[in-house]
C-alpha cells in the first residue's frame, strides 16, 4: 500500500512526457516537410551563436525593460527546474528533499528558488499589465487566441510559482512543527512570511496542504509541459536549435535559387544543344517550382522558424511598411506560417498523407499585398531575439507570385522589362551608360 | 555645362595593356539618374584629386539585378549577374568601389556564388581606406560646425554591418554630427528598398520617407547625408513634402568631401 503514491506518481509523469513526446514528434515531422537547407556548416559560430542569442539573451535585452523582465522569468524556469529534478527523484522514491544532504548548499538552493520565484512573480504581473492594461501597440494588436494564449502563459506561471511557495510555507511549518519525515532543510527567505497563514493548522492539515501543493505544482507543471504543443510558447525549446541553425551570411545576401543558375548556365552555354531531348530520368521528375505558395515549399529552417516564434511583435513595430499603416506584419507572417503548417500537419494525422484541401499560405494567409509591402530593409530581423527571418519567406513568396504566375505589380514588371531590355530600371539606352560625364 | 570629367573605361586601359587599381561601379542610378549623376561626378573627383588609378565599365555595365532578385525575379537577376560577371571576369577585376549600396551588397554578397569573386566596397569605406593611407586630406571647409545627421542605407548598415566608414569621413569635416534616434542597426528604412523605389507603395497611412524625413528632421539638421542614391531621393522628396528644401540639403557623403574642397 505505501507504494501507490509512488506508482501514481510514475504514470502521471510517464502519461505526462509520453503526450508530450508525441506531439514534439509531429512538430518534428511537420518541420521536415520543409525543403533541405544546408545548415551543418561552422559548427562553432552556430554553436555561439546559440550560446550567446538564446542561453544569453543578448538580444532581448536590446529593450532593457521587456528584455530584463525576460532574464528574470527566464532564469527563474531554469533554475527552478532543479528543483523539479528534485521533485521527481522524490516522487519516484517516495522520499522527501533527497538533495537535503547537500547542507548548507542546499539551503542556499532553495533559498534562491524562493527569492526567483517572487521575482518571477512580480514580472508576470508587470508582464501581465503590460499586455492588458498599458496601451503597447505591439500586444494591443493582438486578438483572439494569441491575445488569451499570452495571458494563459501567465496566469500558468502565477499558479505554479505560488504552489511552490505555499508546498515551502507548509514545509518550513512542518519543520519547525518537528513533524515526522520533515527533517529541517532548506532555507526560506520568501515562504517563511506565508507560513504564519497557517498558524494554528493541525499537523495532519499541514501535511494535506504540504503535500496538496506538491502534487498540484508538479501536474501543472506537467500539464505546461504539454500545453507547449497548443501555444506559441514552444519557442523556451526551440530558441536554441532555432538560433544554432539561424543564417550566418550578411543580412543583405539572399540565396541564389539553385534551380534558377542551372537553368541560366544552359542558356548562356554556346555547346548546349537548344533541341536535346531530357534525359530519361529528368523526364520522369516533375520541373522544379520557383518560390513558395505553401509551407512544403519553405526550407525547413523557415518552418522551424515558425514554430520558434512566441509573437512578440518587436519585428512588426521595427517594420517600416507596418509602422506606416501597411498591411504587412512580419509576426503575421511567422504566425500564418505556422497556422498553415499546423493545418498541413493535420490533414496528414487525418489522412495518412496530405491530401489537397484547396488552400495554401498564399492567399489564404497571406496576401499579395502585404507581400508587395515590403522594403527588404531587415529590421524585423535585426529585431528578432531568437533568429527568425521573416524576410526569407517574403521574399520566397513573391519569387512564386513572379517566376510561376507572373504577379508582380505593373510597376515592378515595367522595371523588369527595362532592366531585360535597356540593363536598368528605368527605359534608358545601355549606349548612354557613359553619358554623364561628358555633361 | 561644366566641364567634361576624365572617366577612363575598362575598354581603353584593356587597349592600352594597363590594368587599373579599382573599378568604379557606377550603377543604374549613378549613371542616369541626375541627381545621383551628381554623386557620381563628386566621387569621381575625389578619385582624380586622390590619385587613384581607376576605370568604368562604361557602356558595357548593366543593372547588377538587384531590384530584380529583391521583387522574386531570381531568373532576370541570374542572367544580369552571369552576364556582369562574364564581363568583369575577362578584364580581371579583382577590386570593385560603388557608390550604391545595392550595388554594394549584390556585388559583395551574391555575385561569387555565381563566379564573380571581387573585392567590393562601398565609397564611403573606400575613400576612409584613401584617408587612412594619407590619400585623400578631408577638411571642414564651408561645413565646418553645421549640424549633420547621417541615414543608414539599409544595404550597407543593417544588410553589412558598415556603420562607421561614412561617420569617420564626417567626423573629418569638422562637423556636428547628429545622431536621429533611430540610427545604426535601429535605422529605419527610407522606403526604397526591395524595388519600392520603383513601384507605387501599398495603401497606408503615411509613406516611409516622411516618416523617416521626420525622425532626422527632429535633429534640426542643417543637411541630411545620405550614402545611397535611393536613400538620397527619398529623404530629398520627404524634405520638399516637409517644405524645408530651402533650409536643408540632403547630400551624399562623396559629395559632402568634394564640395568641401571646391573640387
Amino acid at each position: 500500500m505505501q507504494y501507490i503514491p509512488n506508482i501514481i506518481f510514475i504514470i502521471v509523469l510517464t502519461a505526462g512526457i509520453g503526450y508530450f513526446t508525441k506531439n514534439i514528434r509531429k512538430v518534428i515531422r511537420n518541420i521536415r516537410l520543409g525543403k533541405d537547407i544546408d545548415r551543418t556548416d561552422n559548427k562553432k559560430e552556430r554553436f555561439n551563436n546559440m550560446a550567446r542569442i538564446a542561453f544569453g539573451q543578448s538580444k532581448m535585452v536590446r529593450r532593457p525593460i521587456s528584455g530584463i523582465l525576460h532574464v528574470v522569468v527566464y532564469l527563474g524556469f531554469v533554475i527552478i527546474n532543479i528543483e523539479v529534478l528534485e521533485i521527481i527523484i522524490d516522487g519516484i522514491l517516495g522520499t522527501h528533499r533527497i538533495f537535503s544532504f547537500l547542507g548548507g548548499f542546499y539551503d542556499f538552493l532553495i533559498g534562491s528558488f524562493e527569492i526567483l520565484a517572487l521575482l518571477v512573480l512580480v514580472s508576470v504581473f508587470i508582464f501581465w499589465i503590460r499586455r492588458n492594461v498599458i496601451n503597447i501597440k505591439r500586444f494591443k494588436t493582438l486578438k483572439g487566441w494569441p491575445k488569451n494564449d499570452g495571458n494563459i502563459i501567465l496566469y500558468f506561471e502565477v499558479v505554479l510559482m505560488t504552489l511552490f511557495l505555499t508546498m515551502n510555507a507548509a514545509d518550513f511549518q512542518l519543520q519547525s512543527l518537528g513533524a515526522e519525515h520533515y527533517a529541517k532543510a532548506g532555507a526560506y527567505p520568501v515562504s517563511q512570511y506565508i507560513s504564519p497563514l497557517f498558524n494554528g493548522m493541525s499537523q495532519a492539515t499541514l501535511i494535506l496542504v504540504e503535500r496538496g501543493a506538491w502534487w498540484m505544482h508538479i501536474i501543472g507543471i506537467l500539464i505546461f509541459l504539454n500545453y507547449l504543443y497548443f501555444s506559441k510558447h514552444l519557442h523556451i525549446l526551440l530558441a536554441f536549435p532555432n538560433t544554432y541553425y539561424g543564417d550566418l551570411n550578411p543580412k543583405g545576401q539572399m540565396d541564389n535559387l539553385e534551380a534558377v543558375t542551372n537553368e541560366v548556365m544552359l542558356m548562356m552555354d554556346p555547346n548546349a544543344d537548344p533541341f536535346a531531348a531530357p534525359s530519361d530520368d529528368e523526364a520522369e521528375t516533375e520541373p522544379e517550382k520557383f518560390g513558395a505558395s505553401d509551407v512544403t515549399d519553405l526550407n525547413w529552417v523557415q518552418l522551424l522558424n515558425s514554430y520558434t516564434c512566441t509573437e512578440c511583435g518587436r519585428c512588426t513595430s521595427e517594420c517600416p511598411a507596418n509602422q506606416t499603416g501597411k498591411k504587412l506584419s512580419p509576426r503575421k507572417i511567422m504566425m500564418d506560417t505556422r497556422d498553415r503548417l499546423q493545418e498541413v500537419g493535420d490533414n496528414i494525422d487525418k489522412n495518412g498523407s496530405f491530401v489537397d484541401d484547396g488552400k495554401q499560405l498564399l492567399n489564404d494567409y497571406i496576401t499579395p499585398e502585404e507581400l508587395w509591402a515590403c522594403t527588404s530593409c531587415n529590421a524585423c530581423v535585426e529585431a528578432c531575439p531568437v533568429s527568425i527571418s521573416p524576410l526569407s519567406i517574403i521574399l520566397d513568396m513573391r519569387r512564386y507570385l513572379v517566376m510561376e504566375q507572373s504577379a508582380a505589380p505593373t510597376d515592378l514588371n515595367n522595371m523588369m522589362s527595362n532592366i531585360e531590355n535597356n540593363g536598368a530600371p528605368w527605359p534608358f539606352n545601355q549606349m548612354d551608360r557613359l553619358n554623364w560625364s561628358k555633361e | 555645362m561644366s566641364e567634361a570629367l576624365k572617366v577612363p573605361t575598362m575598354a581603353e586601359y584593356m587597349a592600352e595593356g594597363k590594368r587599373p587599381e579599382v573599378l568604379f561601379w557606377v550603377g543604374c542610378a549613378g549613371s542616369f539618374d541626375d541627381r545621383a549623376k551628381k554623386i557620381t561626378k563628386a566621387f569621381v573627383k575625389l578619385l582624380h584629386s586622390s590619385k587613384v588609378d581607376f576605370a568604368v565599365l562604361g557602356t558595357e555595365e548593366s543593372c547588377t539585378g538587384d531590384p530584380a532578385k529583391r521583387s522574386g525575379n531570381e531568373f532576370l537577376f541570374q542572367m544580369q549577374a552571369v552576364t556582369n560577371i562574364e564581363v568583369m571576369n575577362a578584364y580581371e577585376i579583382k577590386k570593385v568601389v560603388t557608390a550604391c549600396p545595392h550595388c554594394f551588397n549584390t556585388l559583395k554578397n551574391e555575385y561569387p556564388a555565381l563566379g564573380g569573386n571581387y573585392e567590393v566596397m562601398h565609397h564611403t569605406q573606400f575613400l576612409k581606406s584613401l584617408l587612412d593611407e594619407g590619400r585623400l586630406t578631408v577638411e571642414g571647409g564651408k561645413f565646418k560646425g553645421k549640424r549633420i545627421t547621417f541615414h543608414d542605407p539599409c544595404y550597407l548598415g543593417r544588410a553589412n554591418d558598415v556603420y562607421e566608414a561614412p561617420r569617420d569621413l564626417l567626423r573629418k569635416l569638422e562637423v556636428e554630427l547628429i545622431e536621429m534616434k533611430r540610427c545604426k542597426r535601429n535605422g529605419l528604412c527610407c522606403g526604397a528598398g526591395g524595388a519600392q523605389m520603383f513601384k507605387e507603395p501599398e495603401p497606408g497611412n503615411k509613406d516611409v520617407n516622411i516618416e523617416r524625413t521626420e525622425d532626422a528632421l527632429e535633429t534640426k539638421p542643417d543637411i541630411i547625408a545620405a550614402g545611397c542614391p535611393f536613400c538620397n531621393t527619398m529623404m530629398t522628396d520627404g524634405v520638399k513634402s516637409k517644405e524645408k528644401e530651402d533650409s536643408i540639403d540632403v547630400m551624399d557623403v562623396a559629395e559632402l568631401i568634394a564640395n568641401a574642397q571646391d573640387l
